[in-house]
């Protein structure tokens, strides 16, 4: 078999394409340009051109979560690559896939403080699930196959591949994503039946269990969505979701808690606190979940489901861990749950029920709409019910707005939200939405922004132009950065310091600047018509919804409380809920 | 549930990694981006063909936190292996150091023949210096380099601890 020799830059995209990629997020810049002249020759390959680098990868994540493929960037050297660190490690917290290709300077000027040049492997480093700096043509595809064996499997992650101007241009040689295996690295997939065992018997003798499903659900793919449902309901044992985990069980399912959390729902948390049989799918007991660590679920057995072992026992101690892949280990417990014939305990199992329904009597999400004023909890409602029978999905940015939408639009199924979690990067929406519509030309994408976060990346309201992308931005403007406020609110003595929103542009002819549809709701009787004519409208939009910049997001489990020391509403906000460890947190 | 001990405790850990550019740095950037302790870190090439280094550490912590160490370490993609020599059953740990005894007369005398006691070898000598090798375990090391200080101890170089497992076994 002759080998076939060729540049680096041709042996990158000939890689890409026999990974499958159709898409790639990119901006250039002198490093890259071989890669970007070998673009220019070619079809198969699509360039989408981002205003910023940081939106590139965003947009990356986006075409990732919402098709399961893996996303991939193209930014040049140093500012290039610098740019693009926060959607790097936006992706490693939320563990979404994507391949990230940065140009290098020349390798004989690598440490020479060259124009352009930046240690990009040192500071990717902590912010990628791997890396490579590439110094040996004949070594490219090899790493590009690579970094997209390791960007896909396993616990999910960003990669980036470092490309010095040198290697794209010298000629190397050829090999197939066949060949490549890894020395080292190889997940686990399959869970240990012994333990599948054991947890399926601790299940069939649970008095008050709870399911706790996480983004390992959402990341494991579709299959394990519907495994998932399929235990759930064998059981009839309530399950919450955390922020990542929404859609990875539908959210109307009267099986259904919604999500926990620091703004999750007031049965679902002490649901959580007052069980016996906690069974974590998918999830890794983060801080925003657990709230005070020692006084968090204080009486149960816990059982964690996980692919990445450092997830288990991190945070909480659990009694019974199960490493691999959540649809795999999600089978092998129906299975031996239906071999050994096993049931729940029926009169325990009703009981726990009679409990949770009084907790969801206490209807936490309740709010008031009354005068004109919008509330943003009832916007989010309203444009839940107008795109609910829709093919949509929806993105958001960090703040207020983020936990309504978590709180008020509900997902049937896995993909269809796209929020940053971990990382909680004010700016993602926009170019996630970009991504997602990408991958679903036809689909309904909106992105639920606040005013604050929207201005992060507005600049990519040029590239919906450039690529007639029709987006649609949903802004619920309380003129405030509102998570920020109601923080000061609760715990500094209402003095709000930075967090007024000033000088806020004329979202309306922003939109029109940008050659979008721009449209206003400022009072109840306006928001039924305004949400119909953006889902009407083929082109991007900005809607600039007025909401009350008065509300609070609640239920709320203050820093340093547990979960049964929620506040319920503005009526619960008293002094001394927060303590003095709890100040510190964030 | 039961509850995690509390007690810190020390640690020897080795890791195989591949041999490539960063490695270490990965490993240092884990401890040291986590918050956990190192209090020795030993490294080098051991298999050529092959291309795998061998690092071992020397950290501290509760138990929870040198298994979530173990976990991370073995998240990241070059590693090929870890091991927890304190729990994995029994094993040899040395540490070799250079120590610089600077002095004259009764306390020159007096550091030679506490080498000899520790079975130390002086490895450079002038007339009012000696630089002694001593290998050993860590408190050893410990105690010879405390019994010089009086004694004219101007300088000391470590390697750290390297330690493998008893038996038969490789890693």
């Amino acid at each position: 078999m002759g080998q076939e020799t060729m540049t680096g830059a041709e042996l990158v995209l000939r890689a890409l394409v026999d990974q499958g990629v159709e898409v790639i997020f990119g901006y250039p810049g002198g490093a890259v340009l071989p890669l970007y002249d070998e673009l220019f020759k070619q079809n198969r390959l699509r360039h989408i051109l981002v205003r910023h680098e940081q939106a590139a990868v965003h947009a990356a994540e986006g075409y990732a979560r919402s098709t399961g493929k893996v996303g991939v960037v193209l930014v040049t050297s140093g500012p290039g690559a610098t740019n693009a660190v926060t959607g790097l490690l936006d992706a490693l917290c939320d563990s979404v896939p994507v391949v990230c290709l940065t140009g290098q300077v020349p390798t004989h000027l690598i440490g020479n403080d060259a124009f352009q040049e930046a240690d990009t492997t040192g500071i990717t480093r902590p912010c990628t699930k791997h890396n490579y700096l590439v110094k040996d043509v004949n070594q490219v595809a090899h790493v590009v196959h690579e970094a997209f064996y390791v960007a896909r499997t396993g616990r999910p992650g960003p990669v980036v591949v470092d490309l010095p101007k040198d290697i794209l241009v010298s000629k190397g040689i050829y090999v197939g994503p066949a060949k490549v295996k890894h020395k080292s690295y190889r997940p686990q997939v399959k869970g240990d039946l012994g333990a599948i065992g054991e947890a399926v018997a601790l299940m069939a003798a649970a008095k008050q269990p709870i399911f706790y499903v996480g983004g390992g659900v959402v990341n494991s793919g579709p299959a394990a969505s519907q495994l998932l449902s399929q235990l759930v309901h064998m059981t009839g044992f309530p399950c919450t979701q955390t922020l990542m985990g929404l859609g990875g069980f539908p959210g109307s399912d009267p099986l259904s808690l919604g999500m926990l959390g620091m703004h999750g729902t007031y049965e679902a948390n002490m649901a959580m606190h007052g069980c016996d049989l906690m069974i974590c799918v998918g999830a890794r007991f983060d801080d925003r979940v657990t709230g005070r660590i020692n006084a968090f679920s204080p009486n149960s057995t816990k059982i964690h489901i996980d692919i990445d072992p450092s997830s288990v026992n991190k945070n909480v101690a659990v009694d019974l861990a199960i490493i691999g892949d959540v649809a795999h280990v999600l089978e092998d417990m129906i299975k031996v749950w239906k071999a050994r014939q096993l049931h729940v305990n029926d009169k325990d199992l009703a009981a726990w029920w009679v409990k949770i329904k009084q907790w969801q009597g206490k209807d936490c999400l309740h709010y008031v709409q009354n005068g004109k004023l919008i509330k943003p909890q009832y916007a989010i409602e309203r444009l839940y019910q107008l795109t609910k029978d829709r093919d949509t999905y929806i993105t958001t940015e960090v703040g207020q707005h983020q936990m309504w939408a978590a709180q008020f639009y509900k997902f049937e199924t896995p993909g269809r939200w796209l929020t940053s979690g971990g990382l909680g990067t004010m700016g993602y929406g926009l170019p996630a939405a970009m991504g997602v519509q990408i991958a679903h030309p036809d689909s309904l994408v909106i992105d639920i922004a606040g005013e604050a976060s929207i201005q992060m990346n507005i600049q990519e309201m040029a590239t919906l132009a450039q690529y007639h992308l029709p987006v649609k931005v949903f802004i619920l403007n309380n003129q405030y950065m509102g998570m920020v406020r109601q923080w000061q609110e609760l715990l500094h003595g209402a003095r709000y310091s930075e967090s007024h929103s000033v000088s806020l542009p004329d979202f309306v002819k922003l939109a029109d600047a940008f050659g979008a549809v721009g449209l206003k709701a400022d009072k109840v009787d306006e928001l039924d018509d305004v949400i119909a004519q953006m889902i009407a409208s083929d082109r991007s939009v900005i809607v600039d919804c007025r909401v009350d910049p008065a509300e609070n997001c609640f239920p709320m489990i203050p820093s340093g409380a547990a979960h049964n020391e929620m506040l319920l509403g503005p009526k619960d906000e008293t002094g001394g809920v927060v303590s003095e460890d709890g100040m510190v947190l964030v | 549930m039961v509850s995690q001990p509390q007690e810190i405790l020390r640690h020897t850990v080795a890791i195989l990694v591949d041999n490539e550019a960063g490695v270490l740095a990965r490993v240092i950037g884990l401890f040291s981006g986590r918050g956990y302790n190192i209090e020795s870190l030993t490294v080098a090439e051991v298999d050529t063909r092959e291309q795998l280094s061998r690092i071992t550490i020397v950290t501290s912590g509760t138990l929870m936190v040198i298994e979530q160490i173990k976990a991370q370490l073995r998240r990241l993609v070059p590693v090929h292996k870890v091991s927890d020599l304190t729990i994995e059953g029994p094993s040899v740990s040395r540490e070799l150091a250079l120590v610089k005894v600077a002095g004259t007369g009764e306390r020159r005398v007096e550091s030679l023949r506490i080498a000899d006691i520790f079975r130390a070898r002086a490895v450079d000598s002038t007339n009012d210096s000696f630089v002694f090798e001593i290998v050993g375990a860590t408190d050893k090391l410990d105690a010879f380099i405390h019994l010089m200080e009086p004694l004219g101890l101007v300088d000391v170089s470590r390697t750290g601890v390297v330690a493998i497992a008893r038996g038969p076994n490789p890693i």
